[in-house]
């Protein structure tokens, strides 16, 4: 199926966009989830929304399953290929379309770059809101797919509060606008963190936010992690909404401190990074209050130019990465609990950390209770790589247990969707799932991602005869 | 008998009587669930009999849309009225869907915490109602709509099913987010049982600059006075929460208040008005009368374009006889008609208005009525998705038949 399915492709795209090569294929084998591996059926690289509703035209017509790939820097595998499959990677499609200032608006296609929006109109005085850490290479299609946050989401929302409109090339491979300002269902909203389940966008609104007046970013250096704790909570609780507050625990600042060099003050057992922004006036209002707030601090560093600031936020956008240093292997968890259930959690990490004997460095968007512990292990030693899965599975059930939820900007993907019925019920997955079968009735969109059980949508006429084959093999039921 | 088997569920039921219709069509019978276990109990035995169902809260945008196709069971969520869980140190609260917005706002700001939703109706609006009418008040453009600060949701789908998305974080990319499907799907997909929300502090300090401008065009070399304001202001780093126009019949001046809130507001309010001139004539503490509300929902049609747009939208309103009220720089105003017009005017009115709209991208939706000739929605590119949407949680075509674009 699949080879007519590859001819077929080279008569809709250049033959050189069409790649079957084994080893180019293995270099698409994994995103940023880098234990979840496959090689994919065949890679191809459109350049243009209608090449691509030509290419998922196609996938319907032969029944084969597609997966969609931005610059899969994805941590859930939600960009996991599939053997039997077409990996459709948006690489090409890098163009920032229109600029539109008065409006506060840009289209892009989805292989641009989330910063490379901001580049755009930083000059101008604007800037594209959501920031996730690896904004540097996260394209935008994969930000939409995702829903993503980052570290100041906390005050200006994610992914899906700054999307105006997308043009999306639907399961069946429909050219379709979904736009905030159509009337009727909210489309839109429900496509945006969908996980590439619901059909690929091919064209994205954007809304450009002003660059707020002042910005004043704190580092602050605790000797423990609950007076750090305690300084979050006093920060909300004076009614200030910063627009970040991040925290790194002692494990987490060595190891940003052995890859980057970020000189965060010497001994601390948590730092905070706090960063106001807004009008003058309301921000050096704010920086005082926040200042008493922080009068456990044994260190208060202010950064006073946009240098001083990057380097404040260096140690903390490097962490993930920087862990590598200080571990031969680790798993990056993304949980969220509610904020003011951190402390509890915290201390329940440490008492798994020491019955497992497995470390765990603490790196978290505070504000918002945006766990990412990092789960550190040798990969060479026996049984540590199940001991490190266990703890990481423990901190979920921990987020679950304490009301939160088991993913809060990396996604469900194939990495946790066997945790979905614990958050959720069978009847709210059905549920979710109807969406699904609304848009992508053979279940062509990315399957085997976000739900736990691969469902069929009923029957569709001319595309299987007869029993499907997963439900013959027991491996999915009809409904 | 269908009565018998909604007797059986235990919920409060009465007999309908005329003050009970939906745009005309008389339900037999009204029923006043506690719980989200009694909306689906009342829900299934709708589903065994085929009885259509029409969801209500406050009443208050009832009237809105298209009469439905049938209704046998007014589904009154007054009853569901208790605000479950007000998590203050995480600024979330859970709400049942009758929780009036005046209940739920007196109750936050106790403990110095709003809902940042203003619903431009003074009294009775639901937060199931809020939710499902999708209506955006002044300061949607500082902290977005209801989808926008809307974080959990448990609803009841037309066979029963109880379904909950998202959860009680504010951070949660967990699994499909049915908030924002049911956000502004005026009860065509279910039943909106109970909403969470995230929180903000109440502001500290709030100012309104009230001003008066020109109308567009007074002479056609002058640039337009209310657009200009509006760029100047969607710019300001002194970062203004709302900007709201009001002008009265589409003729005449125009008032333009912009409502500045939070730390320092008052020194913000000073920089913002010294930027904006002459036109300005008072700064208060107190909101101006009838501040983002919608006086006259007769013939009620909302307008949505691009910001930048403003001027020549105000240019398609002038004397189109239109009243315009609503956000100068969040590409969002509402269109009142006052006076009785009858059914060729309005129809009329509403086709020119459109087309002048539809030219600069601007789309004009009817959401209120009288007149069945009035074409309410316009062209949607996306209806064959919605349509599917809406076979797949409503097959039966049992929840608010026909109220909804394109007969969904």
């Amino acid at each position: 199926m699949l080879d007519t399915l590859i001819e077929a492709l080279r008569g809709v795209l250049p033959v050189e966009w069409v790649i079957t090569d084994p080893v180019r294929l293995r270099t698409y084998e994994c995103d940023g989830l880098t234990y979840h591996r496959a090689t994919p059926g065949v890679v191809v690289l459109p350049e243009t929304a209608e090449q691509v509703a030509r290419v998922v035209g196609l996938c319907n017509e032969f029944a084969v399953p597609f997966v969609a790939r931005g610059s899969g820097t994805g941590l859930s595998g939600g960009a996991l290929p599939r053997e039997d499959g077409v990996l459709i990677v948006t690489s090409r499609m890098r163009r920032i379309l229109e600029v539109d200032l008065p409006n506060r608006r840009a289209v892009v296609e989805p292989g641009v770059t989330n910063l490379a929006i901001t580049e755009a109109v930083r000059d101008q005085g604007y800037y594209y809101a959501p920031d996730p850490s690896s904004q540097q290479i996260c394209s935008i299609g994969g930000n939409v797919a995702e829903n993503s946050g980052g570290a100041h989401c906390l005050k200006y929302g994610f992914t899906v509060n700054h999307i105006e409109a997308c043009e999306i090339v639907t399961p069946d491979g429909d050219l379709v606008t979904l736009d905030r300002m159509d009337p009727g269902y909210d489309l839109l909203g429900a496509f945006v963190g969908s996980e590439g389940t619901l059909g690929i966008a091919t064209k994205i609104t954007v809304r450009l936010s002003r660059a707020p007046q002042a910005v004043t970013t704190v580092l602050a250096a605790f000797e423990s992690i609950e007076q750090g704790g305690k300084a979050v909570s006093a920060i909300i609780g004076a009614g200030i909404v910063p627009a970040a507050i991040e925290m790194m625990d002692a494990l987490a600042i060595e190891a940003a401190e052995a890859a980057v060099a970020c000189a965060y003050p010497a001994g601390a057992g948590a730092v905070l990074i706090v960063e106001l922004d807004g009008p003058a006036v309301e921000v050096e209002r704010q920086f005082e209050r926040l200042r008493e707030i922080c009068s456990d601090a044994f260190e208060l560093r202010v950064a006073a130019d946009p240098a001083e600031r990057a380097a404040i936020w260096k140690g903390r956008k490097s962490a993930f990465a920087a862990v590598g240093r200080i571990s031969p292997a680790y798993i990056v968890q993304d949980g969220v609990v509610p904020r003011t259930s951190l402390p509890r959690v915290l201390a329940e990490i440490d008492r798994l950390s020491a019955a497992y004997d497995i470390r765990v460095a603490n790196v978290f968007h505070a504000g918002d209770g945006n766990l990412h512990p990092l789960v550190l292990f040798d990969d060479a030693e026996p049984g540590a790589g199940e001991r490190a899965e266990a703890v990481s599975g423990a901190i979920l059930d921990l987020c679950i247990e304490h009301g939160g939820s088991i993913t809060g900007e990396h996604g469900v993907g194939v990495d946790k969707a066997k945790y979905m019925p614990k958050m959720f019920s069978e009847a709210d997955l059905d549920t979710m799932q109807l969406v699904r079968c609304a848009f992508d009735p053979r279940g062509l969109s990315n399957p085997g991602k976000v739900f736990p059980t691969p469902r069929l949508c009923g029957e569709v006429p001319g595309v299987r005869k007869g029993v499907h084959p997963l439900v013959e093999s027991g491996r999915a039921e009809q409904f | 008998m269908p009565s018998q088997e909604l007797a059986g569920t235990g919920v409060t039921l009465r007999d309908a009587g005329p003050g009970d219709a939906v745009c005309g069509v008389t339900p037999t019978w009204v029923a006043l669930p506690e719980t989200t276990g009694e909306v689906s109990a009342v829900l299934r035995a709708c589903a065994e009999h085929d009885l259509a169902v029409v969801p209500t809260g406050g009443g208050t945008k009832l009237h809105w849309g298209p009469a439905p196709e049938r209704c046998d069971v007014l589904l009154d969520l007054c009853c569901m009225n208790e605000i479950v869980e007000h998590a203050a140190g995480d600024l979330v609260v859970r709400a049942q869907a009758g929780v009036t917005m005046e209940a739920l706002s007196a109750a936050l700001a106790e403990r110095g915490q709003e809902l940042a939703l203003d619903p431009p109706f003074a009294e009775g609006s639901t937060v199931g109602g809020t939710l499902a009418a999708a209506v955006a008040g002044p300061r949607a453009f500082r902290y977005g709509t209801a989808r926008d600060l809307l974080i959990g949701i448990t609803v009841v789908l037309p066979d029963g099913t109880i379904a909950k998305s998202g959860g009680k974080v504010v951070k949660n990319v967990a699994g499909y987010d049915l908030g924002k499907l049911f956000t502004g799907s005026f009860g065509t997909l279910g039943v909106i049982a109970e909403a969470t929300f995230r929180l903000h502090p109440l502001p500290v300090e709030r100012r309104w600059i009230v001003a008066v401008v020109d109308p567009p065009r007074v002479s056609p070399a002058e640039p337009c006075q209310a657009g200009e304001l509006a760029a100047m202001l969607a710019a300001a780093q002194q970062e203004p929460s709302a900007v709201e126009l009001d002008w009265p019949h589409g003729q005449g001046p125009i008032w333009m208040t912009v409502l500045v809130e939070g730390t320092a507001a008052h020194e913000r309010a000073r920089v913002l008005r010294a930027r904006m001139g002459g036109v300005v004539k008072d700064v208060r503490d107190e909101p101006p009368p009838n501040w983002g509300l919608i006086l006259n929902d007769d013939v009620l049609a909302e307008v949505r374009f691009e910001p930048a747009e403003l001027t020549r939208v105000l240019d398609a309103v002038h004397y189109s006889g239109f009243s315009l009220r609503g956000s100068a720089v969040a590409g969002r105003v509402w269109l009142e008609l006052w006076g009785d017009h009858g059914a060729d005017k309005t129809i009329d009115a509403v086709a020119a208005l459109r087309a002048r709209l539809d030219d600069i991208g601007a789309r004009l939706t009817v959401l209120a009525t009288p007149y069945e000739g009035v074409e309410r929605w316009g062209a949607v590119g996306s209806l064959p998705l919605m349509r599917r949407v809406k076979e797949r949680f409503d097959p039966g075509r049992r929840m608010s038949p026909g109220r909804f674009v394109g007969g969904i």
